[in-house]
């Protein structure tokens, strides 16, 4: 009976929307990831999008596997990095299938330390490691690799005591602020990583570390203009978990990508990955670089998107536009669009751009089949080859494939076909 | 020649806009030809039969566009789809509001419309136009190419809930002075009318209006509504409404013949009307008997308007604006400068009821004509493209219009048709019509202009004349200008006349008079 | 049935009160009924689900 089911869907994506606009996420602490992670053991790598092995890995995310192998010490030399991840002695998992979340390649291993944001509305946790320029793009230099060494040893300890003077800072104030100061929290999280380090630099100080570690983290974080993207998307998906698994809902729950394929999971079909190949992202790139180095779209900051910032408000954002290329009315386009294919919007992450209209929330695979309007995301470019740093930044959609899939499995497994 | 090829996956473009975008890329400097189609099967099969063939052609999916151009400048191809995206951007639309993507979405914004108007894809019209009847919304349907069973089970579920089906495949309709689809700007007044004929609606509203009388509502049928497949279903609805309609006083019925079970149940009805009517069943060879006052039968779309006024106003009405004294003279001229050889009459329209009301006055006079929609009892053309000894086309239908607007708005078939005409030196007349009114070509005349100069121009080289004979059909309300329309074809010696069977019987009287 | 004993349908309230229209299709169709004055909103309309016949019509059901 078409009535009922209809009737069904309704509610149980009311049901989606009401936990995700009722997230209270709290950076509670910042730690080893194999102390904190669910499940996740000595030789393994997390990494960002659905479920891919070795073989079939891009090329950013090959070079970021070899990145992780020698920061845990694991092989010393490139040849023999690669001889250990083909050997199938490392286990390879998606960050999202350990309550976690990684920027671009998003490799997480034991000794990353991550960033533990807690949602004090259901008691569930979300993990992101550090956002940086290098290792996550793919590029296993020294340098690159120093950067990791950096934040395990000086300023993630440091950010932990600090963040203990404080016991925990609630997030939900900071984005809303930092959505009205035009940041959309993806590829401009400027404002937000401002507010963090003035919210943290009293603690900080409070925490009495040595000096030079003092002076080098709060160097870290005002230099740092992503750094809250780690936040972000930790938040994001700190605020997503509690709407899965929702019986006939047919929210998205995560859209992730690992730069082959291009994942999402709906809350009625929980446990199931939709993908298909990934797409390839439009945008401007820094000097040197060209479309024809480009890797497809990657990573799993994708999921703030899927919460309703980054791309979906690039309306309010107006500051992101020199990065990705795009005029200030295909910007409010994009914001508009979105609100056809969500259940609502949010009651508390107002945009001024948009008339103080709430950011679109809980997208609805239906409505993004009916009307063939994919989610907007803007993002970094990675290299199409390992070994290399950030190459640009731009806007990509989701392929379609993936939504078609996820409704014709709703279909099957709600008993409609 | 060199072939280039671009592919926009997932984008989709209504077909008339991909026509100006293709006519744009068309005018190219070093590019002879230039398609832009969605890529469903029967667009690929196209691109196939002219030449264009290549993988990514063959594995575009419906929802992708296809840009194929055909050049002599292999660089220019290539420029031109690097930059293709700029040509796809659409000019600023003068509609004033937000973006809307479905018909829900439209309803929320609109929440107190009453009518859905439907001019999409065929395969996809039917199942919105259930959409729109199950939120209890009437229905304007253009689109055609819709299955015979979708249009009953619509029309079933319309009769049950008061609404109305126009369609499929209705071009015209007028609701209470609005034009839906391709309409005059005719004065509101007394005579209701229903058609299954869009450009019959057209010719039927605008000869109201030129006899000083108004139209309170034209309602389309769709061209299947009295088969008796659907028999009558939407016409016996709007018959039912103009009975109910207080600005209604008389109405007319417009029509081909209907099938035979749904004629004989539509003249029972008729018969019963609470209104006087007027009803004609154009290409019928015999009526059937009326019954009392209050049905009364016309032959043409002319008689029809003529009694309609009459019945509405009580005073007689003539249309004939030029005096038939004058009209003999003309045709005593054009006949004395033309060749001995010249004898065929050539009609090309954009109004498929021009094309058959045409054929009919030429049946009446005993008249063979060939068409590629023929009448009963005419010849059907063996290549639609090549005319043989008198013939009537319709360069509206089907295998005409495929993958490109209708002639009524792009001329450019007619145009090479008159071109072709011109060069076979036993053509002695040409019959054409022009269409105005909402939706049409800004200058329909100036479309064919060029062609129409041309022909003439051919004819005297070969040491004969060509007659050309048009009607206009509009007001003087329409967009555009019905006397400069006018003006520019009796500037080149065009005989236009008031209406089509008039240009018709003008056309017919020269032929048969060229016979002896 | 007497014209006073029918009761008003849609169609009678369509003729009285005038064509409201949402318009799926041809910009241009929309284009003449703002010209004219009436009622209209334009649909921007795609094919559902991309063209895919199957999915169209599971979304009928669903949505």
């Amino acid at each position: 009976m078409s009535g009922g089911i209809k009737k069904r869907i309704e509610e149980a994506n009311a049901e989606a929307f009401r936990r995700i606009v009722a997230a209270d996420p709290v950076l509670v602490d910042i730690a080893p990831a194999g102390e904190v992670i669910p499940g996740l053991k000595d030789k393994m790598i997390l990494h960002s999008g659905p479920p891919i092995d070795w073989r079939h890995m891009s090329g950013a995310q090959k070079g970021a596997c070899i990145g992780m192998v020698f920061f845990e010490g694991w092989a010393k030399t490139k040849e023999e990095a690669i001889e250990l991840l083909e050997s199938g002695a490392i286990a390879f998992a998606p960050n999202h299938h350990h309550q976690a979340v990684g920027p671009m390649a998003g490799t997480i291993t034991k000794s990353m330390w991550v960033f533990v944001v807690e949602n004090r509305a259901f008691g569930n946790r979300a993990f992101c490691r550090q956002v940086e320029g290098r290792q996550q793009f793919g590029d296993f230099s020294a340098e690159a690799l120093q950067g990791l060494v950096q934040w395990r040893d000086v300023w993630a300890p440091t950010l932990r005591a600090g963040l203990r003077q404080c016991g925990g800072l609630s997030l939900k104030p900071l984005i809303a602020r930092a959505l009205q100061m035009g940041d959309e929290l993806h590829n401009r999280p400027n404002a937000a990583s401002s507010l963090f380090a003035n919210a943290m630099a009293v603690p900080l100080i409070k925490a009495d570390p040595p000096k030079e570690a003092l002076i080098s983290t709060m160097g870290y974080l005002s230099g740092n203009e992503f750094l809250f993207l780690a936040l972000s998307m930790a938040a994001a998906k700190a605020t997503i978990d509690p709407a899965r698994g929702i019986e006939y809902s047919t929210v998205v729950t995560a859209m992730a990508r690992n730069g082959t394929e291009f994942g999402i999971q709906v809350s009625g079909l929980e446990g199931e990955w939709f993908t298909a190949p990934a797409p390839p992202v439009k945008g401007l790139f820094l000097p040197g670089y060209s479309e024809q180095d480009a890797g497809l779209d990657i990573g799993d900051s994708a999921i703030t998107e899927t919460v309703g910032w980054g791309g979906f408000v690039l309306g309010g954002a107006p500051g992101i536009l020199s990065l990705v290329g795009g005029t200030p009315e295909e910007a409010l386009a994009y914001s508009r669009e979105m609100r056809q294919i969500t259940v609502a919007t949010s009651p508390d992450y107002l945009i001024p751009a948009l008339g103080f209209v709430g950011t679109a929330v809980g997208i609805d695979i239906r409505k993004v089949v009916q009307t063939n309007i994919l989610p907007i995301i803007d993002t970094a470019i990675a290299h199409k080859d390992p070994g290399h740093p950030k190459i640009g930044a731009g806007l990509a959609r989701p392929p379609l494939e993936c939504f078609k899939k996820a409704l014709l499995r709703f279909a099957e497994r709600y008993g409609l076909k | 020649m060199e072939r280039g090829y671009a592919i926009r996956k997932n984008r989709y473009f209504d077909s008339v806009f991909l026509m100006q975008v293709a006519q744009r890329l068309g005018e190219q400097p070093g590019i002879e030809q230039a398609l832009a189609l969605m890529g469903t099967e029967e667009n690929k099969r196209l691109l196939l039969t002219m030449g264009f063939e290549a993988p990514e052609v063959a594995t575009a999916g419906p929802n992708d566009l296809i840009v194929a151009l055909k050049g002599s400048d292999a660089s220019k191809l290539q420029e031109i789809l690097k930059d293709l995206d700029v040509w796809l951007v659409r000019k600023p639309s003068r509609l004033s509001q937000a973006i809307t993507h479905t018909l829900d979405q439209g309803l929320e914004a609109l929440p107190q419309a009453n009518l859905v108007s439907i001019s999409i894809p065929g395969q996809y019209a039917a199942r919105e136009a259930r959409r729109a009847l199950e939120r209890g919304l009437n229905v304007f349907f253009f689109s055609s190419n819709v299955a015979m069973e979708d249009e009953l089970a619509l029309k079933q579920y319309a009769w049950k809930h008061g609404l109305i089906v126009m369609g499929p495949d209705c071009g015209t309709a007028i609701i209470s002075g609005i034009g839906l689809g391709f309409a005059n700007a005719v004065r509101r007044g007394p005579i209701g009318v229903i058609g299954s004929m869009g450009t019959g609606l057209q010719e039927f509203t605008c000869l109201v209006h030129k006899a000083g009388s108004g139209i309170s509502h034209a309602i389309g049928t769709g061209s299947r509504d009295l088969s008796d497949e659907i028999s009558g279903l939407s016409t016996l609805t709007a018959l039912e409404a103009l009975e109910a309609d207080p600005q209604t006083a008389v109405i007319a019925l417009l029509s081909k013949p209907p099938g035979e079970k749904t004629l004989h149940k539509l003249l029972k009805r008729l018969n019963q009307s609470k209104k006087p009517l007027v009803a004609c069943f154009l290409g019928i060879r015999e009526y059937p008997r009326p019954g009392e006052d209050r049905f009364v039968t016309a032959r043409t779309l002319d008689e029809a308007a003529t009694l309609a006024v009459q019945l509405a106003t009580g005073e007689p009405v003539s249309f004939a604006a030029v005096d038939p004294q004058r009209l003999q003279l003309l045709i005593a001229e054009q006949r004395a400068a033309m060749a001995p050889e010249q004898r065929y009459l050539r009609g090309i329209f954009a109004g498929g009821t021009f094309c058959y009301e045409a054929q009919q006055l030429m049946r009446d006079a005993g008249l063979m004509v060939f068409s590629n929609a023929p009448l009963e009892g005419m010849c059907a053309l063996s290549d639609p493209w090549r005319s043989q000894a008198h013939t009537l086309v319709d360069m509206g239908a089907e295998m005409f219009t495929q993958g490109r607007p209708h002639p009524m708005i792009d001329a450019s078939l007619r145009r090479q048709r008159i071109l072709a005409e011109a060069e076979d030196p036993e053509v002695a007349v040409l019959l054409l019509d022009f269409i105005l009114g909402y939706n049409a070509s800004p200058s329909p005349v100036g479309d064919l202009l060029e062609a129409i100069r041309q022909a003439k121009l051919r004819a005297r080289q070969r040491g004969g004349f060509l007659s050309i004979v048009a009607s206009v059909c509009g007001t003087e309300e329409d967009p555009q200008d019905l006397d400069e329309q006018i003006k520019l074809l009796e500037e080149l010696g065009v005989v236009v006349l008031p209406s089509n069977a008039q240009a018709a019987l003008f056309a017919r009287t020269l032929v048969l008079e060229l016979l002896q | 049935m007497s014209e006073q004993g029918k009761a008003k349908t849609a169609l009678d309230t369509l003729l009285q009160d005038g064509p409201t229209v949402i318009n799926l299709g041809l910009q241009e169709f929309a284009e003449a009924l703002q010209d004219q004055g009436a009622g209209v909103i334009h649909v921007d309309w795609r094919p559902p689900a991309g063209g895919d016949e199957e999915l169209a019509e599971l979304l009928g059901k669903l949505l």
